[in-house]
């Protein structure tokens, strides 16, 4: 099994018609993905990859029954997006869009309160559940079926722990890319819970980064609900302070948000803590 | 970005803000000029001259070989002249710019506010920034003002006060009441507040800004309340939506190597280690930076090349990353998705030839997408670069080649 995107998933594409939209809803539908149609304001009725374009969101609900989205819009409409998006009942919406102002996102999060909808990302590769449902910019052929969720903030770095459970026959249950941005819609946490309640998880790797209390809020849960080995890795154990490596969220704020007083926590919760990313794989393989 | 104080005073004014007036001044006879016209204008005898540059702890900070601190305060015009001479173009050390210190440019010539009056003057700390667990933005302030406010927090926690804002509705009025009572305030020193702390968030949320921190907020001895100094940093992701502050922009306070690679649209923080890096994705250039040094170096910086490492973008990085003298080694870390490794490969080959002369070790690491052909492609070009495909090779080679050049000295 799997979390929140399955063979069923119905999947929009929001800025369908651009490049990156174009692209990457043609690598989607190869991978297997069920892409029913896309929405780009203005081009509604025409057809585009053979699928059909709609003016709304909440028309390509009605007539398509799409309960996922994915985000392709330029930064400043982006927040826009998300919330047709949420308005129109999307159930997963997936927002790749690097960029985004944070105070576009503080409103994002208030209006999706209100909302059924679940938010990955932005700043984020999207979500994968091998040989069903790719929703993202990831290279599929690295994934593959089984029973690890992944949980990420960075885009390459998930890649490359997915590939290492592959290469050791450890397949995945879904991978997501939560995102590098100081406000993101689902948290480590969520994602670790959905994870733990998944009858076909039977491992998860969690990588964080510097910044932020997500990967202590997550662990302190484990400590507490976990009933699966976790195994953890924080990316940033040399970054100086006060500095933004990249991400807009990877910034060392204070004493509690660096790599190590994160690995700190993460240990004292019983999460099997690794020092370097090149043994995230061959970690999971021994505890699972 | 951050801004100077002069540049976030003047935001704060405009936004109705108080704050504590005054010119800034490139040379020590503007200085002069500037604080004739503090004189004149505010009808202050005295002034201060305040270093300009994006780092706090100036009062304390000292100019690189003397005894002259970053905030001084002048008696008279011709003072202020010698003072501004003592400070720009020295180096100014403090505690948050660490032992290099950074250029003073530009002094800011500022009206005394200290003056005596009919009460004590009292300093009070205001920030308001993003707080990221509760997804508001929050003021959090105290009475321990012009304080370090992370000594506050650990020695005296009872003492710090937030106030959460909800993004739909903003700050209220009773929020600003709230603020201007826990500090203590009464007459006409608290309808100041309540005014002031009104503006201010008007203005951190017009801006769109990541980061306000007035320490100190001062009473002065008639009663007012005004910002004495301002830090300010705007969310780089809305810079689109305010386009006039983009001038505002101060190269001269920034890494030169980080300029260029900015221009190259690389994302680059110079650091001081001895093995520099090229990596595609955040979270993988952290973690490269922290294979390096698991591995016995230093990384010597943080460098993403985003989603197209080509041969254009892998030669700006070479050349950026070899400006610095300290690096020893260079490892190239790419996992290649929807880019193809062996392109990637390619254009490490072609920039390694026109660059030429390279007399440092070269790691590349190539994964994902044609990796193998990648490897290949390294391997057969004859030049003085070593291949990996798993990270863990690369950790090991990285070792090995650290421990040479050791032995080579």
């Amino acid at each position: 099994m799997s979390i929140l995107v399955n063979k069923n998933s119905r999947v929009i594409v929001q800025g369908f018609t651009g490049n990156e939209g174009t692209f990457h809803a043609t690598q989607m539908i190869d991978y297997g993905t069920k892409v029913v149609g896309g929405v780009t304001p203005g081009k509604g009725g025409s057809l585009h990859i053979d699928r059909p374009v709609f003016n709304t969101v909440s028309e390509a609900v009605k007539q398509e029954g799409a309960n996922v989205s994915i985000i392709f819009v330029p930064p400043a409409f982006a927040a826009d997006a998300i919330m047709e998006a949420a308005d129109a009942g999307i159930g997963v919406i997936v927002a790749i869009t690097e960029g985004i102002p944070t105070k576009d996102m503080v409103m994002v999060k208030k209006f999706l309160e209100r909302k059924n909808s679940i938010l990955i990302g932005p700043n984020c590769p999207g979500i994968i559940t091998p040989e069903e449902a790719k929703i993202g910019i990831m290279p599929g052929f690295i994934f593959k079926k089984g029973n690890i969720g992944v949980v990420s903030k960075s885009g390459t770095l998930t890649y490359e722990a997915v590939d290492q459970l592959t290469k050791l026959g450890l397949g995945q249950s879904t991978a997501i890319g939560i995102g590098g941005d100081p406000i993101i819609g689902t948290t480590t946490k969520e994602a670790v819970e959905l994870f733990m309640n998944d009858p076909e998880t039977a491992g998860i790797v969690m990588i964080g980064e510097i910044g932020g209390g997500m990967e202590a809020e997550a662990a302190r849960w484990i400590k507490e609900n976990g009933n699966k080995p976790v195994v953890g890795f924080i990316a940033g154990q040399t970054a100086p302070a006060g500095r933004r490596m990249g991400h807009a969220g990877a910034i060392v704020g204070g004493k509690d948000d660096t790599a190590a007083a994160k690995m700190a926590i993460m240990r004292e919760c019983g999460i099997h803590v690794v020092e370097s990313p090149a043994e995230i794989g061959q970690r999971m393989k021994e505890v699972i | 970005m951050n801004i100077h104080e002069y540049q976030a005073k003047e935001i704060l004014k405009k936004y109705g803000v108080a704050v504590q007036n005054g010119f800034v001044a490139e040379t020590p006879e503007q200085a002069a000029e500037a604080a004739l016209k503090v004189k004149n204008e505010y009808q202050s005898d005295w002034c201060v001259i305040k270093a300009q540059i994006h780092a706090g702890g100036r009062g304390k900070g000292k100019i690189k070989g003397s005894e002259q601190r970053g905030v001084q305060v002048a008696k008279s015009p011709e003072q202020a002249k010698e003072i501004a001479q003592n400070l720009l173009g020295g180096t100014l050390v403090t505690l948050q710019t660490g032992a290099a210190g950074k250029v003073v440019n530009k002094v800011l010539v500022a009206q005394d506010v200290f003056y005596p009056g009919e009460s004590e003057p009292k300093e009070y700390y205001m920030s308001v920034l993003l707080d990221r667990g509760k997804k508001e933005n929050v003021i959090i302030y105290t009475t321990e003002g012009g304080m370090d406010i992370e000594e506050v927090a650990e020695n005296h926690p009872e003492k710090i006060f937030r106030e959460w804002i909800d993004p739909t509705t903003g700050l209220q009025a009773f929020q600003a009441r709230k603020i201007a009572f826990n500090l203590g305030l009464e007459g006409k020193a608290f309808k100041e507040m309540v005014a002031f702390v009104t503006a201010l968030y008007k203005a951190y949320d017009d801006t769109d800004s990541a980061m306000f921190e007035i320490n100190p907020v001062l009473k002065t001895s008639d009663n007012r309340i005004i910002a004495v100094d301002a830090k300010v940093n705007l969310d780089d992701n809305a810079l689109y939506r305010h386009k006039d502050y983009a001038d505002l922009r101060d190269l001269a306070e920034e890494d030169p190597t980080e300029v260029e690679a900015g221009e190259h649209n690389l994302n680059f923080v110079k650091l001081d280690g001895n093995v520099g890096c090229m990596v595609n994705g955040a979270g993988l250039a952290m973690a490269t930076m922290d294979i390096i040094k698991l591995s016995g170096g230093e990384p010597a910086n943080f460098l993403d090349v985003g989603g197209t490492a080509n041969a254009q973008t892998v030669e700006a990085g070479f050349r950026i990353i070899m400006s610095d003298p300290g690096v020893k080694a260079i490892l190239i870390n790419i996992f290649g998705g929807i880019v193809r490794c062996d392109r990637v490969a390619n254009g490490v080959v072609e920039a390694y030839r026109k660059i030429g002369n390279i007399h440092i070790p070269i790691i590349v690491r190539l994964q994902g997408t044609n990796a193998e052909e990648a490897k290949k492609i390294i391997d057969d070009s004859g030049l003085k670069v070593f291949s990996a495909i798993a990270l863990k090779d690369a950790a090991d080679i990285v070792k090995r080649v650290l421990s040479e050049t050791s032995s080579d000295q």
